[in-house]
């Protein structure tokens, strides 16, 4: 298969040629860059988002209450909604195989000391569930377990940064700390991928805040992680069902927006589906035309070429040339540009991506990149188009009589 | 080594055809040289093209080295013109890209030669040319004469049974008209068929035989004081 003389023959053409094959290269280099940077862009934007959304677990619901807006079966609006234990356990009773996690939230403001060293931080007391809802990463110790909640335990699971605050380098794991002068021991350290505000966070059993800030069964949020089986419209629908009946055990209007509402990641993951897709077919767009941009580019070069070569192939014709060379000869010679320019664009196009990297990322590109197979595919796809474009103009260029050719100029 | 009867070719203009050769009979033998003469449209040219496997006639015999001609493809046609024929064109027909040596060459690559042997061939007849020292040169490089010269090694390196010359000395001034006649009058006198196609009276003159064409049939057919001493030294 591999003839030497004829790509002698070939490399010579293409070296006699350098313009025609310049123009021909660059064509095909052009789309497969931009084509790939145009990939490796919108992916960079699926990943921006994917990544926006990381911080809590994608199944989360998040129940927020605040004041009524409207009056509602004799209730003034403007009455504080209080969520309770009885809404947390209503929950868990009425969808056992619908909830996955579940844990209260409630916010406390404290002081904290440490022999010396003292500041505010903020209190959240929690179920254990609270960690998975949450992402929250065990660096040290553990988090709060069912024992600490059933015993009221005075113990807390402090953030890095707070360790940092407290203790600096030194060990607190197992130490004792003063929260609003009630010693808590210290259980665990965590950090979490939400920043630093998260890892300024102090976890205690909701028990034991119960019981020692206040003495009653308030919570203010409740945290849900839906199970992960339901499908998203699914999950949906079980979050605006959750939604409705919550407001009729609290008396609020169906329709009071402000008094309560489930933010549903469900609806957001939802939303981030959309939105890729529609990202999706305006690549598939896009791309195609980069892509039938370049094949007529190669088209158009290649039968300008051949027209130009005419009397040359008349020549060789004449000299015992068989229609078969010269086809052979012209789609070699296209094969071997479009394939050399093809691997430049892409390779020029990947290194431009991996250049990218993590620096647009105000713009909502997140480390754009793209899977080896959809480029080598759009190369292939070129080199494809490139052997037609040579093959089928160069197949009536060998057809026709040398003597027509010989005649051409 | 030629042999053609009742030989018919049109041309489609248009609706119309022309009729361009009507019922042409010629027998050229091997080792002739002759020259086929004729104003411009008289179908001289055509005559060569068909004779050169470069178009196909209509009506009529061709055997070409007592083979018929018929169904024609371009890849036979192809392997036959390598095989048995030299062309020599009016306009050089060189490939500008190639080198005068990689264009005496390239019939022997559609031979299938190795690029040594090839390339050796062809630069024995480069030296045949007396263009050795021109071997590398590109043909923008070289004279008209030279160019000519070139092309003519190009049609003996296949060593064919016949050259085929349409107008060779059409583009060339009268001191270099000669020393191609001179070259083409060499190589017959080695044996080979050549054929000739001129207008100028000049050149015929330099060949054995002349036949002369008139609105495609053939009005004269004679020999040359040439070809007659060459005739009288056979008998």
């Amino acid at each position: 298969m591999f003839d030497l003389d004829a790509w002698r023959e070939i490399f010579q053409s293409i070296n006699k040629n350098k313009l025609r094959a310049m123009l021909s290269g660059f064509t095909v280099a052009f789309a497969i860059l931009l084509f790939t940077l145009l990939f490796g862009i919108v992916n960079g934007l699926q990943n921006f988002f994917t990544q926006a959304f990381v911080d809590d677990a994608d199944n989360s619901m998040f129940v927020r209450t605040w004041q009524t807006s409207k009056p509602y079966k004799g209730l003034q609006s403007g009455r504080r909604i209080q969520l309770k234990n009885e809404h947390l356990d209503y929950i868990v009773e009425a969808h056992p195989e619908k909830i996955q996690h579940i844990s209260a939230r409630k916010y406390l403001n404290v002081r904290i000391t440490y022999k010396t060293k003292q500041d505010n931080y903020n209190i959240r007391a929690v179920h254990p569930d609270h960690r998975y809802l949450e992402k929250t990463i065990i660096d040290e110790g553990r988090f709060l377990n069912q024992l600490d909640l059933n015993q009221k335990n005075k113990v807390i699971v402090i953030g890095r940064l707070v360790k940092k605050d407290l203790f600096g380098e030194r060990i607190a794991l197992g130490k004792y700390v003063n929260v609003n002068d009630i010693s808590y021991k210290i259980v665990g350290v965590f950090s979490d991928e939400g920043g630093d505000r998260e890892e300024r966070n102090v976890y205690m059993p909701i028990t034991t805040a119960q019981s020692l800030y206040g003495n009653n069964d308030y919570i203010d949020n409740i945290l849900i992680g839906y199970n992960p089986r339901l499908t998203i419209d699914r999950a949906v629908a079980f979050g605006n069902r959750l939604e409705r009946e919550l407001r009729q055990k609290l008396n609020i209007h169906p329709d009071d927006q402000s008094a309560l509402s489930i933010r549903n990641m469900a609806e957001a993951n939802k939303n981030v589906g959309q939105l890729t897709t529609a990202l999706f077919f305006i690549v598939i767009f896009v791309g195609s035309g980069t892509l039938i941009a370049g094949v007529i580019g190669i088209s158009n070069i290649m039968i300008f070429s051949i027209k130009e070569r005419t009397k040359e192939f008349g020549i060789r014709k004449a000299l015992g040339a068989k229609p078969a060379s010269i086809i052979s000869m012209v789609v070699k010679e296209s094969l071997l540009i479009t394939s050399i320019a093809g691997y430049l664009g892409l390779v020029l196009g990947t290194f431009i991506l991996s250049q990218i990297g993590d620096s647009l990322e105000k713009y909502f590109i997140y480390n754009p990149s793209v899977s080896s197979g959809i480029v080598i595919g759009a190369t292939v796809t070129l080199i494809i188009a490139g052997l037609l474009a040579g093959y089928l103009p160069a197949k009536k260029a060998a057809q026709i009589k040398p003597i027509v050719a010989l005649r051409a100029d | 080594m030629i042999r053609i009867e009742g030989l018919h070719k049109s041309y489609p203009i248009g609706k119309d055809s022309l009729h361009v050769l009507k019922g042409l009979d010629l027998h050229i033998k091997e080792g002739e040289f002759v020259s086929i003469m004729g104003s411009s449209g008289s179908g001289k040219s055509t005559l060569l093209n068909i004779v050169g496997l470069l178009d196909v006639h209509d009506v009529g015999n061709y055997y070409l080295n007592n083979q018929l001609i018929e169904k024609l493809n371009e890849k036979k046609a192809a392997v036959l013109r390598n095989k048995f024929l030299g062309f020599v064109f009016q306009s050089f027909n060189l490939i500008s890209y190639k080198t005068a040596l990689e264009n005496v060459a390239l019939p022997l690559y559609y031979k299938g030669v190795g690029r040594k042997e090839r390339l050796k061939i062809a630069l024995e007849y480069l030296e045949k040319v007396e263009l050795g020292p021109w071997a590398e040169h590109l043909p923008n490089e070289l004279s008209g004469g030279q160019k000519q010269r070139v092309a003519i090694a190009r049609a003996l390196a296949t060593k064919p049974k016949v050259i085929l010359a349409d107008e060779p000395t059409g583009a060339l001034d009268s001191t270099t008209t000669d020393s191609v006649m001179d070259l083409l009058k060499g190589i017959n006198d080695e044996g080979m068929t050549v054929f000739v196609i001129t207008h100028e009276e000049e050149v015929a003159e330099q060949t054995d035989r002349i036949v002369r064409l008139k609105d495609g049939v053939i009005i004269s057919d004679e020999l040359t004081e040439s070809g007659k001493s060459k005739a009288k030294n056979y008998v």
